[in-house]
């Protein structure tokens, strides 16, 4: 046994000696990949010189002088195009949380009647989700727009209570004016949300360590509902309302939702709730039918065999394939534009052409959709080992 | 094996190696002959301007200026590859080098000859930007438009002027962000806007594809200068000035009474020296400009002469029924003058 040579990896010659061809063939890889990279930016900013454009961030101070329609912060055609950008950002961040929320709802619901044992519940799921799944999320968003666009026109708004308008330019309600005293209404609210929380974690320790139960759901409905809604009457509810009013155009006044953002937000939802509700059935699935069986042997009923069996165990296998949903749903966002929603990608290329500084336009594109993405798959990641069951 | 990847490290090296040897930067002319066909952007689509006819051919004002450039350079009108192309990638187009000249009725302003690093080679029509709505607005004046919801085509001189407009009159309004012409024309048949804004021309050719043009007005209002005209790349003189005076010839002819008709016989010799200029049988205007002598020639007989071309696709016979206006020849009261051909 001693006897073995190893002729291979002591010898002096560079070619016959396998550490160094390792090393030597992974320095010449690495200086192809700095040569090709180097070459990229050199031959774009070349390129760039002759063309006359230069390569610089400066036009975001600039002057855009164009209009968006949807702004959840100021903004005014004088702005510059860095918050035109910024705009842009907060609608693509809009329509993704909103579409993230509804879409898990939708996809769990959905994951779990594929499963139930209803064979026309279980069907009708499952039309929805072949269907939804295999068509185009570009074709789903302008059919939706289509429909919404049959609404009637602004002249015939159908109304409820006259406070609440539909018609094809959106929906329009009441907003919310907040008046001096409703700050402290709602910070009321949220000591009461903290006092809740500790509630519950007291209520949950005292169970398990006495059997004792306590009415903790009704504490803290009547903590974080309850006393700021005294709060608010006894202060002389200092919350109006600014109604939308007919215009000659259009309505003015009120929040209005284009049917733009209500298209782009159906169509990411069912579209992402189809694959979601997959996944929910996947994980299901993976669970040992025996945990099922124990429960029901314990005298757990169905409903409560999911909820606080079934799904937790699930959880572990459904949050990566979820994460990867979510981030799919952020950046099919991005086909706004086909729709007139101006978000990120919408904004930054009437930018682009209004100022021609392209390369910089999509390079703000690929660094925040990155960070986006980074950000929601570390959030999930997180959620996932803390979910993820420890292994003995 | 270890050879293997040692083999695939030296082959990315040279590769990289290699691929630094620049690309030559050879003349647009030259590869437009070598290629034998011009690459021209046009509209997707608007009436009058670029549209298709029933044999499915791309016919137009911008797209005879294709015809008559690509019969400059290569003889034919035919050869010519068109890319339609929207508000939003016509200028990336252009740059790139994904199309030889862009004629796609784009406004020449400051920031696009200068910033965008682009050379307009004139302008073949003088236009402005108005609005469009409908009669039972019941208003008469632009100014009266506060609140509205106004169809925009994004990226375009329109968006800008539109918020200038409203600005400086105080007035504001709800942007409704479109791609193309037909998306505006069903966004505003639909009721989505109450307006719709973009140059004269444009809002006469939707009017005309309407099923009831007289519900509708072009409000008086004509809120900024919109010269038309087609552009090239910046840093290519040669390829700018063949293009430039393709125009020219255009509207020369007309004013020297050369017409697709006659252009022919013309070409044989005249008593006017300025037309045997033009036509090639006097002097080397086209040799200066590495063409034929005959360019001209064959240019005037692919699309006639400018006010032939105005006529067939602008003009009042056509549904757009545009009068001359500002776009008729400095001797017959508008704007239009080429420096001459000598």
């Amino acid at each position: 046994m001693a006897e073995i040579q190893k002729s291979e990896s002591s010898s002096g010659s560079l070619w016959t000696n396998e550490r160094a061809r390792g090393i030597v063939s992974q320095v010449l890889l690495v200086g192809g990949l700095i040569a090709v990279v180097w070459f990229l930016v050199f031959n774009t900013n070349k390129n760039l010189e002759q063309a006359g454009l230069g390569l610089g961030f400066g036009f975001l101070a600039d002057q855009a002088f164009f209009e968006i329609n949807q702004n959840l912060i100021e903004y005014s055609s004088t702005s510059t195009f860095g918050r035109a950008l910024l705009v842009g950002l907060l609608n693509t961040l809009l329509v993704s949380v909103l579409g993230i929320i509804t879409a898990t709802i939708v996809g769990f619901v959905m994951g779990v009647l594929r499963l139930s044992n209803n064979w026309m519940i279980s069907r009708m799921a499952g039309v929805y989700v072949e269907g939804t799944r295999n068509v185009p999320l570009l074709l789903q968003i302008i059919f939706w727009w289509t429909i919404l666009s049959g609404l009637p026109r602004v002249a015939d708004s159908l109304s409820i209570g006259n406070a609440v308008f539909l018609n094809n330019r959106g929906v329009r309600f009441p907003a919310p004016v907040v008046e001096p005293g409703f700050g402290l209404v709602i910070v009321t609210a949220i000591i009461g949300l903290f006092v809740a929380l500790i509630i519950s974690g007291w209520a949950t320790r005292r169970r398990i360590a006495t059997g004792q139960g306590f009415p903790s759901l009704w504490v803290n409905l009547m903590l974080i509902f309850l006393f700021p809604v005294l709060l608010f009457l006894m202060l002389g509810r200092p919350l109006s309302f600014d109604v939308p009013v007919p215009g000659r155009f259009n309505f003015s006044g009120g929040l209005n939702i284009t049917p733009e953002l209500v298209a782009l937000w159906w169509a990411l939802t069912l579209y992402t709730g189809s694959f979601i509700a997959e996944t929910v059935r996947a994980g299901i699935l993976a669970v040992n039918k025996g945990q099922t069986e124990g429960a029901y042997a314990l005298g757990l009923r169905p409903g409560q065999t999911m909820r606080k069996v079934i799904i937790p165990q699930a959880l572990r296998v459904i949050v990566p394939p979820l994460t990867s949903q979510y981030l799919n749903l952020t950046k099919n966002s991005s086909l706004a534009i086909v729709v007139g929603y101006q978000d990120l990608v919408s904004v930054g290329n009437t930018a682009l052409n209004q100022s021609g500084h392209s390369i910089e336009i999509v390079a703000i594109w690929l660094a925040v959709y990155l960070s986006l993405s980074l950000s929601t798959s570390a959030f999930m990641n997180w959620y996932n080992s803390r979910v993820a069951l420890v292994e003995r | 094996m270890k050879v293997a990847k040692i083999a695939t490290a030296l082959a990315f090296a040279g590769m990289s190696v290699m691929s630094a040897a620049s690309v030559a930067q050879a003349g647009t002319l030259a590869d437009v002959q070598a290629a034998g066909v011009l690459k021209c952007g046009i509209n997707t689509g608007l009436p009058g301007f670029a549209y298709t006819n029933d044999a499915g051919e791309w016919i137009g004002f911008d797209v005879a200026y294709c015809k008559a450039l690509a019969a400059a350079v290569l003889g034919d009108p035919g050869a010519v590859e068109y890319h339609n192309l929207t508000g939003a990638n016509r200028f990336p187009a252009l740059s790139s080098g994904e199309i030889d000249a862009l004629a796609r009725n784009t406004t020449w302003t400051f920031s696009r000859d200068v910033d965008l690093g682009f050379t307009f080679i004139g302008v073949s029509y003088y236009d402005g930007q108005g609005f469009i709505g409908r009669k039972s607005l019941g208003i008469s004046s632009a100014t009266e438009l506060d609140g509205a919801s106004v169809c925009i085509q994004t990226g375009t001189t329109t968006e800008l002027n539109l918020a200038d407009f409203f600005r400086s009159n105080g007035i504001s309004y709800e942007p409704v962000p479109i791609e193309t012409n037909e998306e505006a024309r069903v966004a505003y048949l639909a009721e989505r806007c109450d307006v719709y804004t973009t140059d004269a021309s444009g809002l006469a050719a939707t009017k005309s594809t309407f099923e009831d043009p007289e519900n509708h007005m072009v409000f008086p209002e004509i809120v900024s200068k919109e010269p038309l005209g087609p552009l090239v790349r910046q840093g290519d003189d040669e390829w700018a000035d063949i293009a430039r005076w393709t125009l020219n010839v255009l509207i020369n002819a007309e004013e020297l009474g050369v017409n697709q008709g006659n252009v022919r016989s013309m070409a044989q010799g005249t008593n006017n020296p300025e037309i045997n200029r033009m036509l090639g049988s006097e002097g080397s205007l086209g040799e200066m400009l590495g063409l034929r002598a005959d360019w001209a020639v064959d240019v005037i007989a692919a699309v006639g002469n400018y006010s032939e071309v105005f006529e067939r696709f602008l003009g009042t016979d056509t549904p757009l029924g545009l009068a001359r206006g500002q776009n008729a020849l400095y001797k017959d009261g508008g704007i239009l003058y080429a420096p001459p051909m000598r």
